[in-house]
């Protein structure tokens, strides 16, 4: 575009164009100065304790012996159940509001409004959500089906809006084509716009895990606080990696700080990793059609 | 539900036929929409009954207006202000940040980076929302603070400052990448018309680009604000976890989120007063989120009737 426009006028007086630019260029700088200082502090202050003594022992009041297993597992544990419960539930959803739903109806509307406004919802607000229902309320207690639970319904609405992006964007064209040979619309679904539809869900869905998986707060509010010295289970009691950061990090000697950024390591480790597949499967089979 | 628009194309040939196996399959989908119904319902009920005791005993004329919160003094004081404060001297610092650097950062993705640095950008992008806010907090209270007092800035340990200024950082990614969908959106005629009058780029991108898509600029700035609002874990461990009724960003103030977490994360007997106070503040943050977001998805939605 900027060929055109600067051939036809005098060169050298565009010092305002540069400026313009240079300070369009800082804000993006800003971000990734920060990215990296923040991810050299963190290399630089915890790597050394990054072993594998680390990675396969209990908390402990010593830090020197500290590690973060029972963290480290019912992160991962938390991760199934967000795949296993959020998938299936975000798809079911956003194929009735792309495929069944009539978008005259009010309900339908109001269901997108309300849906946009949840993934907007302060997580905290979806602690408190399953401090009152699912840990008192219904007398679960605070356990890691109940941190599952409620970490679902925070990333729900991110995997709806993923979803229903992927659905939208297949075209119409292959709907009509297969209802024209006489397939019902289920078959249509499932057959033609599902297959289709595949990788811009996965994407959401991976990316949607690594911001669940990050949540710390509404694991606060649950409960997840206590020291917890055994390999979690579904219905015992749990921490997760972010409450290990938080723990650590409010400790007052130098030692837990750094156990702090171990833990991070490996927290972003997983996390950058999830993002990696993510950005891999859509650049990879992302098709324009 | 919609069941007519949808088979017309395979009943008009066929015989009627009532599939079973269709209609199951449409209520379970239709199940599945019904949970974020649910989602909300269990929120609102969630916040306000509880909210609604705690109001029976706490005016909510000094709830609203009193200037200290003391929930476990005796007497104890449930004025609102301080936390509101706190929230807001934190959130006014992360928009200054995340609004002007984020529309630039929109700017620069939209208007000039090539094809193939948008590639490169984008997913860095991504990786800087992607980045948990524990892991903010951690690099707030043990690299940005002590990097403010090294440059000659007066903060204490916990500061309203440095929780600010590095969610900004973190909101930063989130208006860019929506302001930027609104100014992609906009279309190619109205800045060709523009260069063809001999516009210089950053003409086109301030004069032409902006103006037509601002509503959705305005619906990623106020989108922005709410999650400044909301966030948590930034504030409890940079800002601190003191009450404190003061715009002065040096010192240490307890947002809404932090007080909420602080709170809960205690074994707060179920049904006390104190245990009460969770949801009234959760229902006072629910409400300026909500209104919040409410009006982003407003301008989101005009933004998308104009252009698409």
């Amino acid at each position: 575009m900027s060929v055109q426009a600067t051939h036809l006028r005098r060169r050298g007086r565009d010092y305002r164009e540069m400026l313009f630019k240079s300070a369009l260029l800082v804000s993006l700088i800003i971000g990734f100065a920060t990215l990296i200082a923040l991810l050299v502090d963190v290399f630089v202050t915890g790597w050394s304790h990054v072993t594998w003594q680390f990675l396969t022992s209990p908390p402990s009041t010593d830090p020197t012996i500290a590690g973060a297993r029972p963290a480290i597992l019912a992160t991962i544990f938390l991760g199934i159940m967000l795949i296993v419960f959020t998938v299936p539930i975000g798809v079911g959803t956003a194929i009735y509001l792309e495929e069944y739903a009539n978008r005259k109806r009010w309900y339908n509307r109001m269901l997108e409004v309300n849906i946009q406004n949840l993934a907007a919802v302060p997580s905290i607000v979806y602690g408190i959500l399953g401090l009152a229902f699912i840990v008192r309320g219904i007398g679960l207690g605070r356990v890691l089906l109940a941190g599952g639970l409620i970490l679902t319904l925070v990333v729900l609405p991110t995997v709806i809006i993923a979803a229903r992006e992927a659905i939208r964007s297949v075209p119409d064209s292959i709907r009509q084509g297969a209802y024209a040979i006489g397939a019902t619309q289920w078959q249509v679904v499932r057959r033609q716009v599902l297959p289709a539809a595949i990788p811009g869900i996965a994407t959401g869905a991976i990316l949607a895990l690594s911001r669940g998986l990050g949540e710390t707060a509404p694991l606060i509010l649950i409960g997840a606080v206590s020291y917890i010295a055994f390999d979690p289970t579904i219905l015992g009691p749990f921490t997760a990696l972010p409450i290990q950061i938080y723990q650590w990090v409010r400790l007052p000697q130098e030692e837990f700080r750094e156990l702090a950024a171990a833990a991070i390591i490996v927290l972003l480790v997983i996390l950058l990793s999830l993002n990696a597949v993510a950005i891999w499967l859509r650049n990879r089979y992302q098709r324009r059609w | 539900m919609a069941t007519r628009a949808a088979t017309v194309g395979a009943a008009g040939i066929r015989r009627r036929r009532i599939r079973y196996g269709e209609i199951v399959v449409k209520v379970l989908l239709g199940l599945c929409a019904l949970i974020s119904v649910a989602t909300t319902v269990g929120i609102v009920v969630a916040l306000f009954v509880p909210a609604y005791e705690f109001f029976q005993d706490v005016p909510l004329k000094d709830f609203l207006t009193g200037k200290e919160w003391a929930p476990l003094f005796e007497p104890a004081l449930f004025g609102v202000l301080p936390l509101v404060v706190g929230t807001l001297s934190v959130t006014l610092w992360a928009i200054l940040v995340a609004i002007p650097f984020g529309l630039g950062a929109a700017i620069y993705l939209s208007e000039y980076a090539s094809p193939r640095m948008r590639k490169v950008l984008k997913p860095l992008l991504e990786i800087l929302a992607g980045v948990p806010t524990i892991v903010y907090g951690y690099f707030a209270l043990t690299f940005f603070t002590p990097l403010l007092q090294d440059i000659g800035i007066k903060v204490d340990i916990f500061n309203a400052l440095s929780a600010g200024l590095v969610m900004g950082v973190m909101i930063l990614p989130t208006v860019a990448s929506l302001a930027e969908d609104a100014m992609t959106a906009v279309p190619r005629d109205l800045r060709d018309g523009a260069l063809a009058l001999g516009s210089p780029n950053r003409v086109v991108a301030t004069r032409i680009v902006v103006p037509a898509a601002i509503s959705g600029i305005i619906a990623a700035f106020v989108l922005g604000i709410s999650r400044a609002v909301g966030e948590t874990m930034i504030a409890v461990v940079a800002a601190g976890q003191q009450p404190n009724l003061t715009f002065d960003p040096r010192q240490a103030v307890e947002t809404m989120s932090a007080f909420i977490a602080a709170t809960g994360a205690g074994d707060v007997p179920t049904g006390s007063l104190e245990y009460k106070t969770i949801f009234a503040v959760g229902a006072t943050l629910f409400v300026m989120t909500l209104i919040l977001n409410i009006i982003s998805i407003r301008f989101v939605d005009r933004f998308r009737e104009e252009y698409e």
